[in-house]
């Protein structure tokens, strides 16, 4: 492993990465890699995940797709140095920011999404111009085994490397000096990855999650809450039946609108999933068997399984856990503490909507808050008085597709941000120089000091060149 | 060593359950011990730079209730900005010009305090004080006022085709309560400045200024106290526990001045709140000079950027120079017609120069300087007088590589050459070392510009000046690598306190049923075309006429 990362360096040392002509042929190489493979691709997801192939489009190769194809198309001005504005006293100069790589960067991903959040981050170091190490997850070992496989062949091989292996693997690389980490998973990797990082100074960005909200407030027609409920079902079940760091956790609704939403859910589920668990279609199924305990326990305490009012069935050999709805389960039992992660609805109903905002303060800042509403003075207070990565209105999980939308979280949700331009942004580092030319040299910088340069000094600070002039002039008392 | 003398240490003692170790911050280095619960003892050892090594066993009484009260304080301190915070309070346009305007009147108002607090300190000379500290963050507050209304504007960004129709917007939002713990060499600049930017980010600050600039940090903790909001702006004075009891409390961000050490563990504290933090460190700044310059300026933008620059003892300062073998001699000559011209026949006698901050500080640069193969090496300057605290201007001319003052930042007044047979060779040499916050290059060949600024990784760069790059707003002030990370000033420094918050809009209507399943593979086609953003193919495909 020290090896191929020796090689790694000398890679980003000999310039090669640099070049926008390489970087646009990787992403191009990419894009093969994923088009060409689809069917691979497919079959990967859906052993790792059980995901169906439209799920796996639209969640994963069609992500990379569009992520891949936007930074090919934006590469040349995003490596464009920036003009920055100078005060005329400085004149001739001239002044620009310049995006550099920053090295050799190591990308942790994690097995919800194995393909989009191993490729998406790749694509920002790519076209930055840095030399990878990939580290996908173990727990999703069929897209580990893929990238092992397909990586080699579409991309530099001395430049951008798989690494597979467990926590032991994850441990080593840590070990190591890198120029960046981008780290998806869990806050408490994620203290692990920035204490490491802290020896090495290393910057790092973590993409993590968090018990994400939605806010549901009374809706002017039945058709609008009928589009809210499938975009809440699509936002809790349809990506990775709940595994995902941007799914709903869960529900804030008004008491009086709890069981019409009940019934709207049950529906909508029925359509989309099926309704028996033996025959459950278009749904992923829980990673393994560690993350179904886990979500089962969550099930058992009492108090929660009394507060089931859809679904609660599991089959723990096909590691399947029915779409489940709950209604006030304890607010300090582990379902409403922890993120779930995974198929289950807590819905906790609430006097006024508005009482949500506090709710949502009283923990840790989440990655999305989503609100259904039309209330725009709700909105208003919604932005200002919370605090999470995204706030989506509307709708669920479509702010991760949006490029002009810095993607990541804040406090307990993540550092740093990634998506479009801000994955080139975030494995850059913006060095900022100053051209210079020899003359006009202004003598009142130097000492000898005297009270002469120390009159210039100041007005040169208030920009005001007509006092300068007559200083000079000898026209005004120092 | 005994400059650093136990009393420093005396109060470290904390209450542990069991054995435990801490590292505690202060006097520009980091102090580190290690306590073992059952026999009472700990252990200290101070690594500042790595040519010191003190270490003291020591057994000390416990003293758990007073370091208990101590963190209690800082909790309840760090509470009650938590509430002015919660209350929204910093979050207002108002809130936030009334402080900066507060704090604007403050450096009008009080500019012969500080001054003298500078002189104090380091015996900054009043023009230097003026140019480098208090009108820089005279001026940092200005733009500040001028732009806020600019910079907290919400930004419209175009949406895609995938999302239609929808709106987005990205919202600035304060983190919350956030800790910038300044450094002792520009000690008035780089604590406003940092606070400046969390204020005008609305943010709920403390600010830890450095205990060894002692006179402008009780100015700042009493001025501060007079002119800013008390509930939401304090100061916390101290060193090694105040910064340890500080570093243990939560933060929605942590801004850091200072050296790469104690960065690294101001980072790893960091780490178990999951607080995001900006490193201002530091690095050996290089500065290449070719032979075709204009000598006379040259010689004087390098002395500007190291003597009168608090005589060496800044962060973007010069650190050494490189150049051709063959020119190094007229450099050294105009460097040294210039510096008399600049501080004199006898330069110790000059009152335009800092002095070096402490005993300490003195002792480290005269260890550097008479190192072996290194004290031969002196070709300008050289006197020194440690009860000034004093070194002259120094030149010294190929040192070795490996020797300590071509290892470590000097952080003073002393300037090594370095001579290589072509000018492009200074490029391994400066790639060797870790990256600096600043690379200089004096030169008037375009191409050899071009190069430099491709091959050379640095937070920053001027060409064919010095430091000046630090006063341009527009430009993002910042390391990379062993210089630190995240950069600030201007813009920047709101965005270091901000959090650029993703908001999409959407509406109930055009809810495309592809989305959702069940799934087929017309649903998977159409995706394709919306993902692409391909309006023509979308059209196709939800006509059914779509093909591969």
């Amino acid at each position: 492993m020290e090896e191929s990362i020796a090689e790694l360096r000398e890679t980003f040392k000999s310039g090669r990465t640099r070049s926008v002509a390489w970087r646009k042929n990787q992403l191009k190489g990419l894009l093969d890699l994923i088009t060409e493979n689809e069917e691979s691709i497919f079959k990967a997801l859906h052993q790792d995940l059980g995901k169906d192939p439209v799920e796996s489009y639209r969640d994963e190769i069609g992500v990379i797709q569009k992520s891949a194809s936007y930074s090919l198309s934006c590469l040349d001005t995003w490596v464009a140095p920036k003009k920055g504005e100078l005060p005329l006293l400085f004149f001739p100069a001239k002044a620009e920011v310049l995006p550099e790589p920053l090295g050799v960067v190591l990308i942790f991903s994690s097995w919800n999404f194995p393909i989009t959040l191993a490729l998406d981050p790749l694509i920002g170091a790519i076209s930055a111009g840095n030399t990878v190490l990939l580290k996908p997850s173990e727990l999703a070992p069929a897209c580990s085994s893929f990238f092992i496989e397909t990586i080699p062949l579409y991309l530099d091989k001395e430049a951008i490397k798989v690494v597979c292996g467990g926590a032991d693997v994850g441990e080593r690389l840590l070990e190591l000096k890198w120029d960046k980490i981008f780290f998806t998973g869990s806050p408490r990797v994620g203290r692990l990855v920035m204490t490491a990082a802290a020896r090495y100074l290393t910057p790092v960005t973590l993409e993590l999650g968090g018990k994400c909200p939605a806010i549901l407030d009374t809706l002017s027609s039945p058709s609008k809450a009928k589009v809210a409920a499938k975009r809440i079902v699509g936002g809790k079940w349809g990506s990775c039946t709940g595994q995902a760091c941007i799914a709903i956790d869960y529900l804030l609704v008004e008491e009086k609108f709890a069981s019409t939403l009940i019934e709207l859910l049950k529906k909508t589920i029925k359509r989309f999933y099926g309704e028996n668990i033996k025959d459950l279609k278009c749904i992923s199924r829980i990673v393994n068997k560690h993350q179904f305990k886990r979500l089962h326990n969550l099930l058992k305490d009492p108090h929660v399984a009394a507060s089931i009012v859809y679904g609660g069935s599991v089959d723990e050999k096909k590691l399947v856990i029915e779409p489940t709805i709950l209604l006030d389960p304890p607010l300090d039992s582990e379902l409403m503490t922890e993120e779930i992660f995974g198929p289950l609805l807590p819905i906790i109903t609430l006097k006024n909507i508005e009482e949500s905002i506090e709710l949502i303060n009283s923990k840790p800042n989440p990655l999305v808050i989503y609100a259904f509403t039309e209330d725009e003075t709700f909105k208003k207070r919604i932005l200002s008085e919370t605090s999470s990565g995204t706030v989506t209105f509307n709708d669920s999980l479509v702010q991760f597709v949006c490029d002009t939308l810095p993607f990541g979280g804040v406090g307990q949700s993540g550092i740093g941000r990634y998506h479009g331009k801000y994955s080139f942004d975030t494995f850059s580092h913006e060095k900022s120089v100053l051209h210079r030319g020899f003359y006009p040299e202004l003598e009142q910088r130097y000492p000898p000091w005297s009270d002469f340069k120390l009159l210039f000094i100041k007005l040169a600070y208030r920009f005001n060149y007509f006092r300068l002039i007559l200083l000079l002039m000898g026209l005004t008392k120092s | 060593m005994t400059i650093v003398s136990a009393g420093l240490f005396k109060d470290c003692t904390r209450s542990f359950k069991s054995s435990s170790s801490i590292v505690g911050v202060g006097l520009g280095g980091i102090l580190t011990y290690r306590h073992t619960y059952k026999t009472n003892r700990v252990r200290f050892s101070s690594s500042i730079p790595s040519s010191y090594h003190c270490c003291a066993t020591l057994s000390i009484k416990m003293e758990e209730a007073k370091q208990t009260v101590d963190v209690d304080k800082t909790a309840v301190l760090v509470n009650e900005l938590r509430k002015t915070f919660s209350s929204g309070k910093t979050k207002s346009y108002e809130w936030r010009t009334s402080q900066l305007e507060s704090i604007s009147k403050m450096i009008d108002e009080k500019e012969k305090e500080i001054i003298e607090a500078l002189h104090k300190d380091l015996l900054k000379p009043e023009l230097e004080a003026f140019l480098s500290e208090i009108s820089m963050t005279k001026s940092s507050c200005k733009l500040a006022l001028k732009e806020l209304k600019h910079w907290m504007m919400t930004k419209k960004v175009e949406t895609s085709m995938a999302t239609y129709p929808s709106s987005a917007e990205i919202v600035s939002e304060p983190l919350g309560v956030v800790l910038v713990i300044s450094t002792w060499n520009f000690p008035f600049l780089l604590s406003l400045d940092p606070v400046i930017g969390a204020i005008a980010a609305g943010n709920a600050v403390v600010l830890k200024p450095s205990e060894i600039a002692p006179a402008t940090s009780s100015l700042l903790a009493s001025l501060l106290g007079q002119y800013a909001d008390k509930s939401a702006i304090r100061v916390v004075e101290g060193a090694v526990d105040e910064t340890s009891a500080l570093l243990e409390q939560k933060w929605d961000k942590i801004f850091f001045t200072g050296g790469a050490r104690v960065g690294r563990i101001v980072m790893a504290a960091a780490a178990k709140h999951l607080t995001p933090v900006t490193l201002e460190l530091g690095g050996k700044c290089p500065v290449v000079v070719d032979s075709n310059v204009n000598l006379q300026v040259t010689a004087r933008r390098i002395i500007a950027g190291k003597w009168a620059c608090n005589n060496g003892q800044a962060c973007i300062g010069v650190d050494y120079i490189i150049t051709t073998k063959e020119f190094a001699p007229k450099l050294i000559d105009a460097l040294r017609i210039v510096l008399e011209e600049f501080f004199g026949k006898d330069p110790m006698e000059s009152k335009d120069r800092s002095r070096i901050i402490n005993s300490f500080h003195f002792m480290r640069l005269i260890n550097l300087l008479d190192e072996d193969k290194v004290s031969d090496k002196i070709v300008v300057g050289g006197q020194r007088d440690g009860s000034q605290l004093q070194i002259a201007p120094t030149i010294l001319l190929d040192v070795p590589e490996d020797s300590l003052i071509m290892q470590e930042e000097i952080f003073g007044p002393l300037l090594p050459i370095m001579t290589v047979e072509k000018l492009e060779d200074s490029f391994d040499m400066i790639n060797r070392k870790p990256k600096p916050l600043a690379a200089y290059l004096f030169s008037d060949d375009e191409q050899i510009k071009r190069k430099f600024v491709q091959n050379i990784s640095a937070g920053g760069m001027a060409i064919n000046d010095t430091v000046l790059q630090l006063t341009v707003s527009s430009l993002p002030f910042g390391g990379v690598g062993e210089s630190g990370m995240g950069s600030y000033h201007g813009e920047f420094s709101f965005d270091a306190f901000s959090h650029k918050k993703a908001v999409l809009y959407r509406s109930f209507a055009g809810d495309a049923p592809t989305r959702y399943p069940p799934y087929t593979p017309g649903k998977q086609k159409q995706m394709k075309a919306l993902l692409d953003g391909n309006l023509f193919n979308i059209i196709l495909a939800l006509l059914g006429w779509f093909k591969d």
